[in-house]
């Protein structure tokens, strides 16, 4: 791949449009959750008032360094995943900074906001904080296992490491998507999917009912905007890997908002018909019923 | 004071030794500043807009009143849809409701939590306790007057007030956040003399600095 400067102002817009997107799609999805609660829910525009505000408190502290580094590598860690990989295939403006081995470095990115997370959280000092941050890996860790298995599989099936070459794979008719072409993939991807989303019946880490409210106890004013700036950007990177990897990736921005909305609504439905697990049941579960789909695909590609 | 809290040498898991003071390390000593409005009218604007549509409330009830919170969280009367969420955490909230009487002991607890918040913060006091004593007038271990402790922005008059009237009450903080009024957290910061004169007059076991975030 060769660099070319008019990438920055491309990179730029395909942030701009994934965050507003981002922030309506999870009012929306705040809405639709509420009306399975029989409320009405928060006005659509909510996000973009809590970012404001936050933005705009006039006093903040800090703990040190890495308490400021925590939320900047939280957001590296969303921008980053969002920017190598294609968001738009065959489309020159949106392929970004997309290259021939960028599925490993996908598989790191995902990672790696926790890592940056884990270091700030543990500096503010708050108990609840590093009790959050032992869950949050042990569960990540635990649901990121079926996820490298799946894309392992997807890999050795397609013979590539690049993500454009798998969404070329795919092209002509949703028969071709690696959905139907290897199913066992996809299934161990998707209960991985469920664990990384930080909804129920997995996010115990985040529930503001649980300890409050783990990670993020400690961070407030514009530590708290990045973090949930990264909230609404972070997810939608993470399904448009998934888009690409299994199905059949977007070639137009509708098709991105759309197949994006259905991805996330496979977590929202499990979410609101399945309680809450706690951390030791959620790792459980995987081994059960994750990883051996993941070990499986692998061993039939 | 209490022992845990005393300057002391401590001998740490590997043989090392060294000091400790609690009060100088856990807390913050530094006295809360004045934070005036530092951006254009037009984009304080804004920011008053956000603040007002977006109020997070912290979750901590300090008397019988915090039940007629619940039902805003629930479908029948819903504050979510006015952009009013509860946060666990002092840290992220802007708004904390003194929902009913006071005692002395939690007064103690309300003021760490108040201070941890951030600036601009908004005080909401629920029910006639928190405005003259209400059926606690005379008991000898609540406070009568919240305003003389914390800055109020709004008192909700009742024994108790109906969720619906906390609704009212909160629409009513939205307008004078809106108009730019609320400035509760100045306030307490220009007469901080005076609030601790008042805090420590009632609270006699004072055991955490002056001011602790």
């Amino acid at each position: 791949m060769t660099f070319e400067w008019i990438q920055i102002p491309y990179a730029l817009l395909t942030i701009f449009i994934v965050l507003n997107y981002g922030l309506l799609m999870t009012a929306l999805i705040a809405k639709i959750a509420a009306r399975v609660g029989r409320r009405h829910g928060i006005p659509i525009w909510q996000n973009y008032a809590d970012l404001v505000k936050n933005y705009g408190l006039r006093s903040s502290i800090t703990h040190g360094v890495m308490f400021y580094m925590g939320p900047v590598f939280r957001l590296t860690g969303g921008v980053g995943l969002l920017l190598f990989v294609p968001t738009i295939y065959g489309s020159v403006m949106f392929s970004n900074l997309s290259f021939a081995g960028d599925l490993i470095l996908a598989l790191y990115f995902v990672f790696f906001g926790t890592l940056g997370m884990a270091l700030g959280a543990a500096e503010s000092g708050h108990p609840y904080s590093a009790i959050g941050i032992t869950r949050g890996l042990s569960q990540v860790t635990m649901a990121e296992l079926p996820l490298a298995l799946a894309v392992f599989a997807v890999a050795l099936h397609y013979q590539t490491l690049s993500i454009t070459e798998i969404v070329a794979a795919q092209q002509g008719g949703f028969l071709n998507w690696t959905l139907f072409t290897n199913p066992l993939a996809v299934a161990a991807a998707m209960l991985a999917f469920l664990g990384s989303m930080m909804r129920p019946p997995f996010d115990v880490v985040l529930a503001p009912q649980e300890i409050p409210i783990g990670p993020p106890t400690e961070y407030h004013s514009s530590y708290l905007a990045l973090m949930q700036t990264n909230r609404v950007l972070f997810p939608i990177a993470k399904i448009v890997v998934y888009m690409n990897l299994f199905f059949g990736g977007a070639t137009s921005w509708p098709e991105f908002f759309i197949k994006v909305f259905l991805i996330y609504m496979v977590s929202v439905l499990v979410g609101v018909v399945f309680p809450r697990f706690r951390v030791e049941q959620s790792i459980r579960w995987f081994m059960i019923w994750a990883v051996p789909i993941g070990i499986l695909a692998i061993v039939l590609a | 004071m209490k022992p845990e809290l005393q300057p002391r040498r401590v001998t740490g898991p590997d043989g090392q030794e060294f000091e400790v003071d609690p009060l100088r390390d856990y807390y913050c000593e530094a006295p809360p500043a004045v934070h005036p409005p530092a951006y254009l009218k037009i984009i304080e604007d804004l920011f008053n807009w956000a603040r007002a549509e977006s109020i997070w409330i912290l979750g901590f009830g300090t008397g019988c009143g915090a039940i007629e919170m619940r039902p805003l969280m629930t479908p029948r009367f819903d504050a979510y849809r006015y952009g009013i969420q509860w946060r666990p955490t002092p840290r992220q909230a802007n708004l904390f409701v003194i929902s009913g009487y006071l005692s002395v002991k939690t007064l103690k607890r309300v003021i760490r939590s108040y201070e941890q918040m951030q600036n601009p913060k908004y005080v909401v006091g629920l029910g006639s306790c928190t405005i003259n004593g209400g059926m606690y007038w005379d008991s000898y271990n609540t406070i009568k007057r919240l305003d003389d402790y914390l800055p109020v922005d709004v008192y909700i008059a009742g024994c108790m007030p109906r969720p619906e009237s906390l609704l009212h009450g909160f629409m009513e903080l939205k307008r004078i956040i809106r108009a730019g009024q609320a400035e509760g957290a100045n306030d307490y910061a220009r007469n901080f003399a005076w609030y601790k004169d008042n805090q420590k007059r009632v609270i006699h076991d004072w055991d955490m600095p002056d001011y602790n975030w």
